[in-house]
């Protein structure tokens, strides 16, 4: 067969697996690279043929993804983790020295095509870092020797299959338990709690109970069930949120790991009580490695009758689940955008309303919970609203999973009643030196020691539950930088404010770090934080200047001894502008350079 | 059951119907919100946020703000008009808009707005993209320097033409606009001036080519009377100056 033949076949072949469905198209293409390495643009054509689809909207779909490749890549593809806790684990010795083993550059391809080394947000394996992913695999607990290893296993093209265990090991690391983690669960028992009782009582436990949005926004979900059981549609759907992309947290990861059925148990008890017969859990791409295991979990629960046609029996009761798996956005955790990828689109924010709960999936009513949220919801169905109610604070009900990773002895899971100091987690962990501690994420808040007394609640702290512990021996700047650098990555570029807002905020972070910044850029920021948090279309704007004006509150002297004395600095470096003419010109010796005093002479009047 | 509906914007009562939004609303009783991916013609899109208001004290975009009774909106303050004024000043440093060599100069809504939010400079440092220039079609040019993303051509192709020549792609600050063809060149696709695509641009990213400068500067669309009393450039004739096709 001529080459071009074989490239239809095998695109053919994987379309028609996922039933020829346009929806489908991320996961085609996953699917596609996964085979061929890369998306050409023929491939991407063929692609569009076979789905009947402009060309355009699939390379749209191809370039939106940070984990899709529209250029060649080498036959392994390594991702380091890039996020401040693998930082602090010392990834970039790391990185520099996998990349000078192998002989390739940051974000290259080896002229061999046999490898590719670069790094990606975090992968969600900070309490067992430094981190990175192996075409699409976690690497966990990399060291000097294990990447020795991992230079001869890619040159001598040792399948990945054939790599030791060990090096793909994940583990739980669940040092604390309350009643999600602590109380066994028997599988089936909330599904018979609904058949008995009717979704109208198991709704008005999840009333009882207060259970709010455990994602980190805190809507009370029986209010987004309720509007969705009452929304008229020709079909509801029910998603799971897995897309857990907040830097530093890694909860939902242990709770697909460990607790895998608990999730699924809760999305078809919401199936149930909303009048769905179709879920899908859209697992974020750093966790396809827990793939094999989420569908053998949902093959055993079909096959006991806890899934698919007539549920325990109940004529009727239909409800099955599909997984979607995320290729590297970010804003895909928007539940508007995850809708939107969920449909094979790229992922931007839709303007709201209407809500999901009413136009979601397929423009139908749809609920979005988080994978904490389902778990708790099963629990609920089984115990009661008010066994769920008497733990926590009178405005957040029940207990909150914390990803603990950073500075402190025994990072890992911990599961709180809410209302929880810091100061008591900080002592739990065994972070005996914080200075700092980022909650809830780079969109979420960065708090000084003052404030360790606070407490983790709607009321005061709201988190999704990442938790990363600056020690006294941290720049806190490293962490801003770092969150600023993640955002421009991470921003879709649909609204002004935040494509561009990221970006400008990048560089006056950076001309600070420098020690180019001045009184004046610190006016700047603000400013334009400000700006950002109100102008944005979505959350993902509007939060992304927090790591920047929290830590100008909160830390005012680590950018104090940043600032250079002048009252002004120019943001372009004068020398390094005149290289080209110097280029141009011929030009090396001394006197084609500005040297800094000239510069300063230059500058006075 | 609708003709007693109304919000209140900046003190005066504004009456809706059911279906409109703030932006619609206001549009159709006289009261300007400066807008630049927002057209009449076509659904809300949300993408410029230059029309940001404040609905009952929340800070939203008026073009995807449904109208609803009892509203008090606020439009023209100086807290909105300076962060008006801060995403004007992003959009013209992210790509190269060069007003003294630009074409579009006087008649150009993106120019225009920023005049109207008190917009004298840039403010941010420039970025100072390379983008090149496709003049491989005959009639028209399009000069990327000057796309702003607001997608109102990407529209129009796809809705109204029924072409779907254009696109954007690419994630974040990488997103860019696009045309649907192999080459990537206007001049490979059946793009014509007489496309809706062709007059909805809000500044001079899409170009009439073999002509320019008929109406000299000083008499030009916006030279004498501010946005808010002219009107966006889709939606004044050719004739005078704007780009509604006659």
């Amino acid at each position: 067969m001529a080459e071009s033949d074989i490239l239809t076949q095998t695109i053919h072949e994987i379309v028609q697996r996922h039933g020829g469905a346009p929806t489908r198209l991320l996961q085609i293409l996953r699917d596609v690279q996964d085979r061929l390495t890369w998306l050409s643009p023929e491939t991407m054509d063929r692609v569009a043929e076979e789905l009947d689809l402009s060309p355009i909207k699939v390379r749209g779909v191809a370039e939106f993804y940070s984990f899709l490749y529209t250029a060649p890549r080498g036959s392994y593809d390594v991702l380091f983790s890039d996020n401040i806790t693998d930082r602090m684990l010392g990834n970039r010795e790391l990185l520099h020295y996998l990349c000078d083993r192998l002989g390739v550059h940051v974000g290259e391809t080896r002229a061999d095509g046999r490898v590719t080394v670069g790094t990606t947000s975090c992968t969600g394996m900070c309490d067992q870092g430094p981190a990175a992913l192996v075409n699409g695999h976690a690497l966990t607990r990399l060291d000097k020797p294990r990447l020795d290893r991992i230079v001869e296993l890619v040159n001598r093209q040792t399948p990945l299959t054939e790599w030791p265990r060990e090096f793909f090991e994940v583990a739980s690391n669940i040092r604390r338990a309350d009643i999600l983690l602590g109380r066994h669960f028997a599988d089936g028992a909330a599904l018979r709690a609904v058949l008995k009782r009717r979704p109208e009582a198991i709704l008005e436990e999840m009333v009882k109970s207060g259970l709010r949005g455990q994602g980190g926004a805190g809507f009370k979900s029986a209010a987004k069930w309720i509007s969705c059981r009452n929304a008229p549609g020709e079909e509801k759907y029910v998603v799971c949120n897995a897309d857990e992309g907040e830097p530093g947290t890694f909860k939902d990861r242990v709770l697909m790991q460990d607790f895998a059925d608990l999730v699924f148990e809760g999305m078809t008890l919401c199936g149930r009580v909303i009048g769905a017969r179709q879920g899908f859990v859209y697992l974020r791409g750093e966790y396809r490695y827990l793939l094999p295991s989420l569908q053998a979990h949902l093959q055993r629960r079909r096959e006991v009758g806890l899934l698919g046609s007539d549920i325990l029996g109940e004529p009727g009761f239909d409800f099955d689940i599909d997984i979607h798996l995320g290729a590297g956005a970010y804003v895909c955790g928007e539940e508007s955008a995850l809708i939107e990828s969920l449909e094979g689109k790229h992922g931007v924010p839709r303007i709201r309303p209407p809500f999901p709960t009413t136009h979601g999936y397929l423009n139908q009513p749809t609920v979005v919970n988080n994978v904490e949220t389902f778990a708790a919801a099963a629990k609920i169905a089984v115990e009661g609203g008010a066994w769920f109610a008497s733990r926590g604070t009178a405005e957040s009900k029940g207990t909150k999973l914390l990803s603990l990773s950073g500075d402190c002895e025994r990072p890992g899971i911990y599961e709180y009643p809410f209302g929880v100091t810091v100061r008591r987690v900080l002592e739990d962990c065994g972070a005996r030196d914080a200075q700092g501690i980022q909650m809830a994420g780079p969109a979420g808040h960065m708090i000084s020691a003052r404030q360790f007394d606070r407490r983790i609640c709607f009321e005061d702290l709201a988190t999704g539950g990442s938790f990363m512990v600056f020690s006294h021996r941290r720049d806190i700047l490293d962490g801003v930088r770092n969150f600023a650098h993640f955002f421009v990555h991470e921003s879709c570029g649909f609204c002004t404010p935040c494509r561009v807002g990221t970006s400008l905020l990048r560089d006056l972070v950076t001309k600070v770090h420098t020690g180019h910044g001045t009184r004046y850029d610190l006016e700047e920021m603000r400013k334009l934080g400000r700006i950002m948090q109100v102008a944005c279309h979505c959350g993902l704007g509007q939060t992304a200047p927090n790591p920047v004006l929290d830590s100008l509150d909160q830390f005012p002297e680590a950018w104090e001894r940043r600032l250079r004395s002048t009252a002004f600095e120019p943001a372009f470096d004068l020398d390094a502008a005149l290289e080209q003419a110097r280029q141009l010109t011929g030009r090396s010796d001394p006197d084609a350079y500005l040297r800094e005093e000239e510069l300063m002479l230059g500058a006075m009047p | 059951m609708s003709e007693d509906q109304s919000f209140m914007l900046d003190g005066r009562r504004v009456p809706f119907q059911d279906g409109q939004t703030v932006m619609t609303a206001a549009l159709a009783a006289g009261i300007y919100i400066p807008h630049l991916c927002f057209n009449p013609e076509f659904a809300p899109h949300g993408s410029c946020r230059v029309c940001l208001v404040k609905v009952n004290g929340r800070v939203q975009a008026a073009c995807a703000t449904p109208a609803a009774s009892g509203q008090i909106v606020q439009n023209e303050t100086g807290e909105l008009r300076e962060i008006r004024r801060g995403i004007l000043q992003m959009l013209f440093v992210e790509g190269n808009h060069v007003c003294p060599a630009c074409e579009k100069s006087g008649a150009c809504q993106l120019q225009a707005v920023a005049y109207y939010v008190g917009m004298l400079a840039p403010h941010y440092t420039h970025f100072y993209p390379r983008r090149p220039v496709d003049a491989s079609h005959p009639e028209a040019v399009i000069d990327f320097n000057r796309c702003i993303l607001c997608e109102l051509c990407v529209r129009a192709s796809r809705d109204v033409d029924g072409k779907n020549i254009f696109a954007v792609q690419g994630r974040g600050i990488q997103a860019h606009l696009v045309v649907n063809t192999t080459s990537g060149k206007l001049g490979a696709t059946d793009f014509s001036l007489a496309d809706k695509a062709a007059q909805v641009c809000p500044t001079g990213a899409i170009l009439t080519k073999h002509r320019g400068y008929e109406i000299p500067i000083g008499q030009r669309l916006y030279d004498r009377k501010p946005i808010s009393v002219v009107g966006d450039v889709a939606t004044v004739a050719e004739s005078k100056g704007g780009r509604r096709h006659e």
